[in-house]
């Protein structure tokens, strides 16, 4: 017979109110997946839960199995993440990550790199310079992760290398990437791709730094917006692909970018 | 959800409709208050639906701190002997009437919301433009010293505090933030009125 409690690390990705002062959330652990729980009380200001398992919260949760939501008994929490809560801009990205992770996350499905993914990017979110180069980077690996890691190097549909490699060093040669295709294509392969568009060069290299290094790298370079701007669109257009939806987050930070500046 | 019987006449049926939108109350719930209400008296029908006009028809919002008010400007707003230069911002009417409970001395802004991704709700929805305006114009010559900022200690209360107290720097006014002890992630709706005097005595600067 199973247990009637469990421990599990978990990671805040919802929480709605529910009833008069519990909550609702919806978390991401590394060995059950995506899971709904009750916190029971944690409106309340005299709950000694609630700043345990407040958005985006890494905490260590024990359960008792409910008959419809298992309902949190204890609450840890393991890193709360200031910075997120500090700062407009963070805490929208965070939101962004929540979001994603939510559409790649399956119910009672083991994934703990998935995991660990999103524990790395809160705190890249909260670390880095530009929390838009950590999201780049975040979306990066989600993709590399979830089996649809873009191919940069060479011609997605015909293996060909691409003319950018081939020109002068510093000639600004655009390439077309296509989400459908699976990355960048050659001249040739560009025309027949139906949802194809051009990376200028520097947009190219920023997307091949994202898949091949680290945050305190990236964080070292200075990305001109324009560049910032095309990789943006680059990554989104793949989501969008990939997902078959758009996100309701991405509208929402270029809100708050403009509402900021 | 469970649906109702097919025997029920229209005008109950109507009635636990409009009772399940309320936040809270499932459609068992609004069943059982829709058969106490078709039991009770006449009066207590009508004096419900008495109050329930009247609350729109009444009410509305103050136009300088933007509570719920039937008078405009609205009591507090009126009240000659609160400091019009201290002004509290809150996400919701509730939340005032917490902070009288702890007795704060200034006036209000009431913000209807937070800045809240999952619900769609961007600086734009709320009324964030007008307390700029207020602080930078003052009110009948008195100008503002201090702007609290006092929405909810959870990630969407501190991200629309510090969004705020950006906006506000270089306003000339002292802008600050209810004291720590207020634990993370509760509603300032629920706190008592000890701890919430003591946030608002151990506020710290932005
Ligand atoms: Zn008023």
């Amino acid at each position: 017979m199973a247990s009637r409690t469990y421990q599990t690390d978990a990671i805040v990705l919802r929480r709605d109110d529910y009833g008069e002062a519990d909550r609702l959330l919806t978390v991401l652990t590394p060995g059950l997946g995506k899971l709904r729980v009750m916190a029971k009380g944690a409106r309340k200001m005299t709950s000694r839960k609630a700043g345990h398992v407040e958005l985006f919260t890494e905490v260590r949760l024990m359960l008792a199995r409910g008959r419809t939501f298992d309902i949190v008994t204890q609450a840890e929490a393991i890193a709360t993440h200031r910075a997120l809560r500090e700062d407009l801009r963070r805490g929208s990205y965070a939101h962004y990550l929540a979001e994603l992770t939510d559409q790649f996350a399956q119910e009672q499905a083991e994934d703990a790199a998935l995991y660990d993914l999103l524990s790395n990017g809160l705190v890249w979110l909260c670390d880095a310079r530009d929390p838009a180069l950590a999201a780049r980077l975040f979306e990066m690996r989600l993709l590399s992760l979830s089996g649809y890691r873009p191919q940069l190097m060479r011609c997605a549909r015909t293996g060909e290398p691409l003319e950018v490699d081939q020109a002068a060093e510093g000639a600004d040669v655009a390439t077309a990437y296509s989400p459908a295709e699976g990355g960048t294509l050659c001249a040739r392969a560009a025309l027949l791709a139906r949802d194809g568009f051009a990376l200028p060069r520097s947009a190219l290299m920023l997307l091949r730094v994202l898949q091949t290094r680290e945050l305190d790298q990236l964080d070292a370079l200075d990305v001109p917006e324009a560049v910032g701007d095309q990789v943006e669109r680059a990554l989104r257009r793949t989501f969008v692909y990939t997902l078959e939806r758009a996100l309701k987050s991405t509208r929402f930070i270029r809100q708050v970018e403009g509402a900021e500046s | 959800m469970p649906s109702l019987p097919r025997s029920l006449p229209p005008s109950v049926t109507r009635l636990v409709d409009a009772l399940s939108q309320l936040p809270g109350i499932g459609p068992k719930t609004a069943s059982r208050l829709a058969y106490f209400l078709l039991r009770a008296p006449p009066e207590t029908a009508a004096s419900l639906a008495d109050a329930l006009r009247d609350l729109k028809a009444r009410t509305r919002l103050c136009s300088v701190c933007l509570n719920i008010t039937e008078a405009d400007p609205c009591e507090i707003c009126s009240t000659p002997s609160r400091d019009r230069g201290v002004i509290c911002v809150v996400e919701e009417p509730l939340d005032v009437t917490a902070l009288e409970r702890a007795r704060f001395g200034g006036v209000y802004h009431v913000l209807h919301g937070v800045i809240s991704p999952m619900n769609g709700v961007g600086p734009d929805d709320l009324r964030i433009r007008e307390l700029l305006a207020r602080v930078a114009e003052g009110r009948d010559g008195v100008p503002v010293r201090e702007v609290i900022l006092a929405t909810n200690p959870t990630l969407e209360g501190e991200n629309t505090a510090a969004f705020i107290a950006r906006k506000l720097s270089g306003s000339g006014a002292r802008v600050s933030r209810l004291a720590r002890g207020l634990p993370v992630g509760g509603d300032l709706e629920y706190a008592d009125e000890i701890t919430l005097s003591r946030a608002i005595e151990g506020r710290q600067n932005l």
